[in-house]
């Protein structure tokens, strides 16, 4: 009885000398989990979902705190990601934050800006290019559309347009899915 | 190793060489389809008219867009360059003829998406006057890679359908060999002869293009292959390589034979690797048309301006081949031909199986497109009802790359991009066999073209994401620091105002 219990309370103190080893040696810097989630979303920045940005919001998502529905720009596509990598059931996206909407892109009246360098600083990817009283532009390759930009500018001269399809972007549609019941002539039916 | 045109002859024969293809093989799958062929043979080529207005859009081959060097208003040559090459994969373009650049800008071009893409407009001016020229007689006194760098000059790419610049296939890269350079004139789309015509007619010229294509590739045997249904064309080639050691093969007539692993494989019996090219198992393919653009371009400085062509379908009054300019509007060549415009029920570039409808007669030629097909009601397929699959397996038995169209077919419906690519997907080479022989009428290859496209998007949205990100959190940091600065710039000011303070104190 007493050698029963001094060996499981040895390989108990061993074991967990291991462990506590190991969990020092190979600590992991960071969350992998909100990395993960972080690389499924769509990196707009917008805030839409509630957090100051992508990051913050994977992170809200694996420490349980947020649902996976609320990331507009990443749509139905990024939901269900979301859902497989966490095991979960996919869910509709919640409308209380936003809608999805065709991708856009901010484009700034040049007659109308006065260059109060409002948007800059608003632009959570430093799309914007201009300086104070000088003339401020959109960089259109790196703008994410997040609409940012749109609510500081004191005199609305800043537009969301859908973003224009090119040729080289252009993608095939999903054909016409079959019909479920074979087409008979009019008159087959006996 | 220098080939010269005496050298590669002799060799050949003093070795008493045995034919480098001894036997045919097969590949899997395929299919018979009326030729359609014989309407538009019967009239030799000549050059079509002039055309008074030529759009040339900017993106006429694989890789990055030309570059416009022209401006609007300025008179060009034929043969000027008007657009330069941009980046390594890419194509420079050329005026056609001679005349003003009148437009610069959107227009509706030859695509799938009916969009419209960046072109340059030019008006002729009928003199047809040429640039000046620069012909090399000995090519093989030039180095190969000098002798690629003419021909990326020229604006040559693959003129059997696809488009890739040709200079970079005729580089076979470090410490690799070529033993064999097939050239493709098979030709098995139903109605399509405009190889078929530039055999008959130009064998010459396309043995000169292939010998300088050796000379740069240091190819150890050459060939030429086509369809059994050419037997002029056959003959022809087979004079014009009378005393060579060049082979000239018929394979036979089955849809698509024409295509280039298809048709290494029923030479050589050898596969191009999954995801692999020609050039690792040896063997580079070049069109037909592409060997007579070489050849211009080298022994008469000419860059590609032109191409043969074929104008056909139950619609066109006189079907027949043409030598067109690349940018001459589809209209002129269906005006040129005679057309019935009441009863053209679709109006195709390229061919019934792998062409597509163009949205209008206004869009020009380009550099790929080997024929204009004027579909009438009768030779147009009825649109049949699309039914469920069957699991029949008829479109596996008819895949010429043995693939499983059916299992892409479910995961494409079911809009799995990763598994689709599982069963390689991107393998898949959008002949048109499986959605042909499908009993259900499942326009099959249309969900291939849908899956391959939006996994290319995903991918183009993955790497925005990623640079988004990128710039969000160099962002941040800067945020950070520029705050960081701040602080110790505030403590050191206070520091010396509190030091100030204390000596004034002091004193």
């Amino acid at each position: 009885m007493l050698a029963a219990i001094i060996t499981l309370g040895l390989l108990a103190a061993v074991f967990g000398l291991v462990l506590g080893y190991a969990a020092i040696r190979f600590k992991v810097e960071g969350d992998p989990l909100a990395d993960k989630i972080n690389a499924i979303l769509p990196q707009t920045q917008c805030g839409q979902c509630g957090y100051p940005g992508c990051r913050p919001y994977a992170e809200a998502i694996a420490k349980g705190e947020a649902d996976i529905n609320q990331c507009a720009p990443g749509g139905e596509a990024g939901i269900v990601k979301l859902a497989d990598l966490l095991g979960r059931d996919p869910k509709p996206l919640s409308e209380a934050h936003g809608q999805v909407k065709p991708k856009m892109l901010a484009v700034i009246d040049e007659a109308t800006c006065i260059g109060c360098t409002l948007c800059i600083q608003a632009c959570p990817v430093d799309a914007i290019l201009g300086a104070a009283k000088q003339l401020h532009t959109v960089i259109a390759s790196e703008c994410t559309g997040c609409e940012l930009c749109v609510a500081p500018c004191p005199v609305d001269c800043i537009t969301m347009e859908p973003v224009k399809k090119n040729i080289r972007e252009w993608t095939w549609s999903f054909p016409e899915p079959p019909q479920e019941e074979p087409v008979l002539p009019k008159g087959a039916h006996g | 190793m220098v080939v010269s045109r005496t050298a590669a002859g002799r060799t050949g024969f003093a070795q008493g060489r045995t034919r480098v293809i001894r036997r045919l093989w097969k590949f899997n799958g395929g299919v018979h389809l009326p030729g359609h062929k014989d309407e538009s043979t019967r009239l030799p080529v000549t050059r079509a008219h002039l055309p008074k207005r030529l759009i040339l859009p900017l993106h006429q081959h694989i890789g990055e867009a030309a570059e416009a060097v022209v401006k609007v208003g300025d008179h060009v040559l034929k043969g000027q360059m008007i657009a330069h090459a941009k980046g390594f994969v890419s194509a420079p373009l050329h005026a056609p003829s001679s005349g003003t650049v009148v437009e610069i800008g959107d227009l509706p071009v030859p695509h799938p998406s009916g969009l419209n893409a960046p072109c340059i407009v030019m008006e002729t001016d009928g003199e047809d006057r040429w640039t000046e020229l620069r012909p090399h007689c000995d090519y093989d006194q030039l180095d190969p890679s000098h002798l690629r760098n003419i021909i990326r000059e020229a604006g040559i790419v693959g003129l059997g359908g696809a488009g890739f610049p040709s200079f970079i296939k005729l580089n076979p890269g470090p410490g690799k060999t070529v033993d064999t350079l097939i050239l493709n004139g098979v030709e098995c789309e139903p109605y399509i002869t405009c190889d078929d015509m530039l055999m008959r007619e130009r064998g010459q010229e396309i043995i000169c293009g292939l010998r300088i294509m050796r000379h740069a590739l240091h190819a150890r045997a050459c060939v030429i292959a086509m369809e059994d249904n050419k037997p002029e064309a056959y003959a022809a080639l087979l004079a014009a390589t009378r005393g060579t050691d060049i082979e000239v093969i018929q394979v036979p007539t089955i849809y698509p034979a024409g295509g280039e692993k298809q048709l290494i494989k029923v030479l050589t019996g050898m596969e191009v690797p999954s995801n692999g090219l020609p050039i690792h198992i040896g063997i580079v393919c070049h069109n037909v048309g592409t060997a007579v653009a070489v050849y211009r371009a080298i022994e008469h400085g000419e860059p590609l301006i032109s191409r043969y062509m074929t104008i056909t379908g139950g619609n066109i009054v006189q079907p027949r081949n043409l030598e067109v300019l690349i940018g001459t509007p589809v209209k002129d060549l269906l005006d040129e031909c005679g057309w019935h415009p009441d009863t053209l029920e679709r109006l195709v570039m390229g061919g019934p199986m792998m062409g597509f409808s163009l949205p209008g007669d206004d869009v020009p030629v380009i550099k790929t497109t080997n024929c204009i097909l004027a579909m009438t009601r009768d030779d147009a397929p009825a649109h049949r009802p699309v039914m469920p699959c069957i699991r029949c397996g008829a479109c596996a038995d008819a895949c010429p790359v043995n693939l499983l169209p059916q299992q892409l077919y479910w995961h494409a419906h079911a809009k799995d991009l990763d598994k689709i690519q599982e069963y390689d997907l991107f393998d898949c080479i959008e002949c048109g066999c499986c959605s042909y022989v499908c009993p259900s009428n499942i326009p099959l290859v249309h969900y291939y073209r849908y899956a391959k496209t939006e996994i290319w998007a995903a991918e183009r949205e993955k790497q925005k994401a990623e640079q988004a990100r990128i710039r969000h959190e160099f962002r941040l940091q800067r945020i950070d620091r520029e705050k960081a600065e701040r602080a110790a710039k505030h403590a050191q000011k206070k520091e010396e105002l509190t030091s100030i303070t204390t000596k004034n104190n002091e004193e």
